[in-house]
């Protein structure tokens, strides 16, 4: 199979697999994980205090949805600079 | 019966990827410090060699994408069927191009990147997260392509396997680590990591093909642009 036609049907997979629990699961707050872990330990072992805090904590909700999407964008921007860059050059030698 | 169990307990959805701050005592705390600490100095080790004695060219740049894609993945707080959300590692393609080690180096950036300026995972947890998803993640998925190689597995299918694996095997390792520190009051310590199993069984399967797929989509791309050959992955490399 060419690599293009599976990398679509691939992505295809992947958005499902990211969409179907949104439609389907009814009552599902979508709660980050760390917090529930947190709850979790608290539930098993009553008596443990935390003994250390984060240095620094994002201010808001928004900020911290800001670092985190200045996180994924730096990342894909390294990537797309990369396979931009090789797609750009393949196709230069190609022509020459 | 496990399923059953795991079943059970899914309201009460439980998947740490991150050990926050202050959540492990401190004698664990350094532990895991000591722990990862030879695995870190190995990565180091296997940085500089691969970046030396590389006889393709376009190492360095592959470093940076396999640590970008990393940085991408940790950062997508994807929806899970269990009602909440997580999020995958990205550790499986580092470890298809370069094997475990060098993934730890990237793994730890990420790690304190998220520590200090998300307050996701901690300082002082840091030891025991980079244990989990830096060290047994791509370890497990190193395994799992030595097997499908010895099974002549499909290249593409082994990608997917190794990322699968290495994600599945981080939350499994982040379970015990916590089931060790905080034992389930009647059941016990297995009783505590059945419990946080059962419910990553469900929640992460998902998260983790999600994630599988998306590696041998990166993959493709990268070797349909000629920035790496098919040939040359970890497996075809003399250890």
């Amino acid at each position: 199979m060419k690599n293009t036609k599976q990398n679509v049907i691939l992505l295809v997979i992947v958005v499902c697999l990211v969409v179907f629990p949104l439609v389907f699961i009814k009552g599902g707050e979508f709660g980050g994980s760390d917090d529930q872990g947190t709850a979790q330990i608290k539930k098993n072992d009553p008596s443990y205090r935390v003994w250390a805090h984060p240095l620094w904590t994002p201010p808001s909700g928004e900020i911290e949805t800001l670092i985190f999407t200045l996180q994924g964008s730096f990342g894909t921007g390294v990537i797309a600079y990369i396979i931009g860059f090789a797609r750009g050059k393949k196709k230069n030698s190609k022509e020459e | 019966m496990l399923l059953a169990l795991g079943f059970t307990f899914v309201p009460t959805v439980v998947h740490a990827m991150h050990i926050m701050e202050g959540m492990l005592p401190p004698l664990w705390c350094v532990f895991w410090y000591a722990v990862s600490l030879p695995f870190f100095m190995y990565g180091l080790y296997r940085l500089k060699k691969i970046s030396e004695n590389s006889n393709s060219k376009n190492t360095k740049l592959m470093f940076a994408l396999c640590g970008a894609f990393v940085f991408v993945l940790s950062s997508l707080k994807l929806p899970s069927v269990t009602g909440s959300s997580s999020h995958p590692t990205g550790v499986g393609l580092g470890t298809v191009m370069f094997g475990p080690g060098v993934l730890v180096i990237m793994g730890v950036i990420v790690l304190l990147f998220q520590a200090l300026l998300l307050a996701h995972g901690g300082l002082t947890t840091l030891g025991a997260n980079a244990f989990s998803m830096t060290i047994v993640g791509p370890i497990i998925g190193f395994l799992v392509l030595i097997l499908c190689k010895k099974m002549n597995v499909n290249k593409k299918v082994a990608i997917f396997l190794c990322a699968f694996f290495a994600d599945l095997s981080t939350y499994v390792t982040t379970a015990f680590q916590l089931a060790v520190v905080f034992p389930d009051p009647n059941k016990g310590i297995l009783g505590a990591a059945v419990k946080f199993m059962g419910i990553y069984a469900v929640t992460q399967v998902p998260l983790a093909l999600a994630e599988g797929f998306l590696t041998v989509i990166v993959y493709n791309l990268i070797v349909s642009n000629g920035l790496w050959k098919e040939g040359s992955t970890i497996l075809n490399e003399e250890y």
